[in-house]
């Protein structure tokens, strides 16, 4: 594989809050049907650069290429019409709606992208069985355990089909049995249906369940991927 | 792992031919390592002498005399003290990773990127046993999460090290 294959591409990154660095040149890359561990300590900036990654934080300078497109020469409409249909996010605890049941969450990102109910709900169903959740279909997020809320979470990541599924701590809240469940669901699912993970933890056994890993300090970090290419 | 203790803890449901002793010892612990035959009969020798099995009937067929071996009472006792008896904790002070750290720090070379190659090395073995644990049984999955667990463990000394690296460096170097 080569940079030039990259789905996602970003070089050089730098981002500060204030007087802070977040991120101080960092690089990544990551393939269609990859899982890519972001690690790194604390406040190493792993969770900006995927802030950065799927457009939701405008670094400072450096470049990301998405499918071969700057993102940062994109519309703010074209960046969330981006995040909303070909990204998918889960983070350590689920968000979900609280006021909604688990299928209307699962069903949610595509009554965003105009989809009808119906269909919507029918395309969540699927992807709440593949995930194991099925039954609680009707049930509000409060009334489901946290590894329950967090495999919803997973399914309404990828009930777009997105082609970039950025994970955040996604296990951080769940125990070990619960979160390694989580995780084989999550990257079985992802890998089905070729879509790339950016998977963002300081948990070793988690990365254990992607194909490799970037590591961030000090909002450096280094794409072994990368090197190796030039 | 005592090998003895273990044959005669699978002794204890019943009487078993050498061979089939090493087929259970090999199908629930010998995953990466299986008995050789050798050990097998070494072992129920040595057991045999310290009347811990006996005897219990020798088939004599085509080629050499296949001997089924049964527990006695002594060895049943046996068992059941080792399993009483606490394994000694690893106490993980001889570390030769330290060693490398130090030499490093010492010598002028990146600690650093030592650790990293490391790290990738340790996650390279947790991606096989990941792996393995998510295609095997409930048996694979525990031996696989103990081996995880612990390089775990390694790896967050590697991250903890990594962040006294100056630390290090100038106490090594005093």
């Amino acid at each position: 594989m080569t940079p030039a294959g990259s789905l996602l591409l970003a070089k050089d990154l730098r981002k500060s809050y204030g007087s802070t660095p977040a991120l101080d040149g960092a690089e990544f890359s990551i393939h269609p049907g990859e899982v890519v561990a972001v690690m790194g300590p604390s406040g190493s900036g792993k969770s900006t650069l995927l802030h950065c990654l799927a457009g939701i934080v405008t670094p400072d300078s450096g470049s990301i290429l998405y499918n071969g497109r700057e993102l940062s020469s994109m519309k703010d409409a074209e960046r969330s019409a981006l995040r909303r249909s070909e990204f998918g996010f889960v983070f350590q605890f689920g968000q979900l709606v609280p006021e909604l049941t688990c299928t209307e969450n699962v069903a949610l990102p595509l009554r965003l992208t105009g989809v009808r109910r119906k269909e919507a709900e029918r395309t969540a169903l699927s992807w709440m069985e593949r995930l194991e959740v099925e039954d609680l279909g009707n049930k509000r997020p409060g009334e489901v355990s946290g590894g329950q809320g967090q495999r919803v979470a997973v399914a309404r990541s990828l009930v777009t089909s997105p082609r970039v599924v950025f994970a955040d701590e996604p296990t951080g809240a769940l125990d070990s049995l619960n979160g390694e469940r989580v995780m084989q669901l999550l990257t079985e699912a992802a890998r089905s249906t070729n879509a790339a993970v950016v998977l963002v933890t300081h948990e070793a056994r988690v990365a254990a369940y992607s194909d490799r890993e970037v590591v961030v300090r000090d909002g450096k970090s280094r794409d072994m991927m990368l090197e190796h290419s030039v | 792992m005592s090998i003895g203790h273990t044959l005669l803890g699978l002794l204890e449901s019943g009487p078993r031919h050498g061979y089939d002793l090493k087929r259970a010892f090999d199908e629930k612990f010998g995953h990466d390592r299986p008995l050789h035959y050798g050990q097998v009969y070494s072992t129920m020798s040595r057991l045999l002498k310290n009347g811990l099995v006996e005897v219990d009937g020798v088939e004599a067929g085509g080629g050499p005399e296949r001997k089924r071996y049964a527990i006695t009472e002594a060895g049943i006792t046996d068992v059941e003290a080792w399993l009483k008896q606490p394994e000694k904790p690893e106490p993980y002070l001889q570390s030769t990773l330290y060693t490398k750290v130090v030499l490093a720090l010492l010598t002028g070379r990146s600690a650093g990127d030592l650790l990293d190659t490391q790290r990738a090395e340790h996650l390279r073995l947790m991606r096989i046993l990941t792996d393995r644990k998510r295609r095997g049984d409930l048996s694979d999955q525990l031996i696989c999460d103990h081996a995880l667990f612990h390089l775990e463990a390694d790896l967050r000394w590697l991250e903890l090290t990594a962040a006294r690296l100056d630390q290090l460096a100038t106490e090594v170097r005093a």
